[in-house]
């Protein structure tokens, strides 16, 4: 087995959590969907990295973790305080600013 | 993942162990995105990540990998699961599509997407590969190689990483946080309020002179109205006070449907029916 196989196991998970964005409503499944894509694209980095013997790529992986963490706590945070002040974690339902 | 294999293929083994956990992990990511329930998704999803923790190993990322199942299903997915608590388990996705064809859209944009991934994969010129053994090696591991490139080419990027982390806590704390809008009771006020107030006694029980004393059934007061005060606060909010009057009348009928059944009589409901109002006898068929 070639490690392109990991390729294309993160391209097909990057593809499944972009559609997951497209198609869910309520804003957590969405958020984990983002979580999934992220995760896809720190599988490639990695792979990368054995492709081509050195070790940035894991470095840029390790950076994309954090920032993932990040990213969760705020966004976490947005999805909490939206759900106390419209009781609802979908993402139809915050359109105030739609005409 | 020694050096010396620097080919055009892995072990047989990682091809085993690839083609059963990469299954795993594409059922896991599907299952993320067409699993109902918000808590169903975030298990699913963990699972995945798992997978791809043991896909870091198995790439020669030793720290990565367990960096990945620390911080992503140890750190992460609990605090998924914390904001579905908090959000509400029972929040189900609404079936109901806002713009008209969105879903299948969306579908054939994530295909297209993915064929057009694959497809670029496909046509790079990936036949060889070298393997980590090399760079693992020159600093003495993998953790040792990540952390000379980290404190040495990725210093900045490192340290600007700190200042992230700490806006992003401060983000958090802020967007949580809720001001209390009225002054906080002092005890003194408590316990006056309480002295003064209408009810000395702590309160009553529910279902008090009821017939029936489950906590969601009003007691009754002397002149036989319920009285919704001996129901927690918390059922009479929801809405989920049964009413006394209807209870008695659906157990008589429950009982007289079970004896009917023991004495074997047939005509059982349709005798019970005929001695009852018809209200009582929908009431009865609600109860069951």
């Amino acid at each position: 087995m070639n490690p392109v196989n990991y390729l294309y196991l993160a391209a097909l998970l990057f593809a499944i959590g972009a559609s997951g964005v497209l198609v869910r409503r309520n804003a957590i499944v969405v958020f984990m969907c983002v979580e999934l894509m992220l995760n896809a694209c720190n599988l490639a980095l990695v792979t990368f990295s054995r492709m081509h013997g050195n070790l940035d790529g894991q470095i840029v992986a390790f950076f994309t973790m954090v920032v993932a963490a990040a990213e969760v706590v705020v966004g976490l945070a947005i999805i909490v305080s939206l759900f106390r002040s419209r009781h609802s974690a979908s993402v139809d339902d915050a359109s105030l600013m739609k005409l | 993942m020694n050096a010396l294999a620097a080919a055009t293929t892995t072990s047989t083994g990682e091809a085993i162990q690839f083609w059963i956990l990469g299954t795993v992990a594409v059922i896991g990511a599907l299952s993320t995105v067409l699993l109902k329930r918000a808590v169903h998704s975030a298990l699913s999803l963990a699972g995945t990540m798992i997978v791809l923790a043991v896909f870091y190993l198995a790439n020669g990322a030793y720290f990565l990998g367990i960096v990945q199942i620390v911080v992503y299903t140890g750190a992460i997915m609990m605090l998924f699961l914390f904001v579905v608590m908090l959000v509400g388990v029972t929040a189900a996705d609404s079936l109901k599509e806002t713009i008209k064809g969105q879903r299948w859209l969306a579908l054939g944009c994530g295909l297209g997407f993915g064929i057009l991934l694959i497809a670029g994969i496909g046509n790079a010129s990936l036949s060889t590969f070298e393997g980590l053994g090399a760079a693992n090696a020159a600093h003495g591991g993998n953790i040792e190689g990540l952390a000379n490139l980290i404190f040495t080419k990725y210093v900045f990027a490192f340290e600007i990483t700190g200042a992230l982390l700490i806006t992003a806590t401060v983000g958090a704390m802020v967007l949580t946080h809720r001001e209390r809008t009225e002054r906080a009771k002092t005890q003194r006020e408590m316990s006056e309020e309480r002295v003064r107030g209408k009810h000395l006694p702590p309160l009553p029980a529910p279902g008090v002179y009821a017939r029936h004393n489950a906590v969601d059934i009003p007691g009754l007061l002397p002149d036989g109205t319920p009285s919704e005060l001996t129901v927690m606060q918390t059922l009479r909010r929801r809405g989920q006070i049964r009413d006394v009057s209807q209870q008695s009348l659906a157990d008589l009928k429950a009982l007289e449907q079970r004896s009917g059944e023991r004495l074997g009589r047939e005509d059982a409901d349709a005798v019970a029916r005929g001695a009852q109002s018809p209200s009582a006898a929908e009431n009865s068929e609600a109860a069951k």
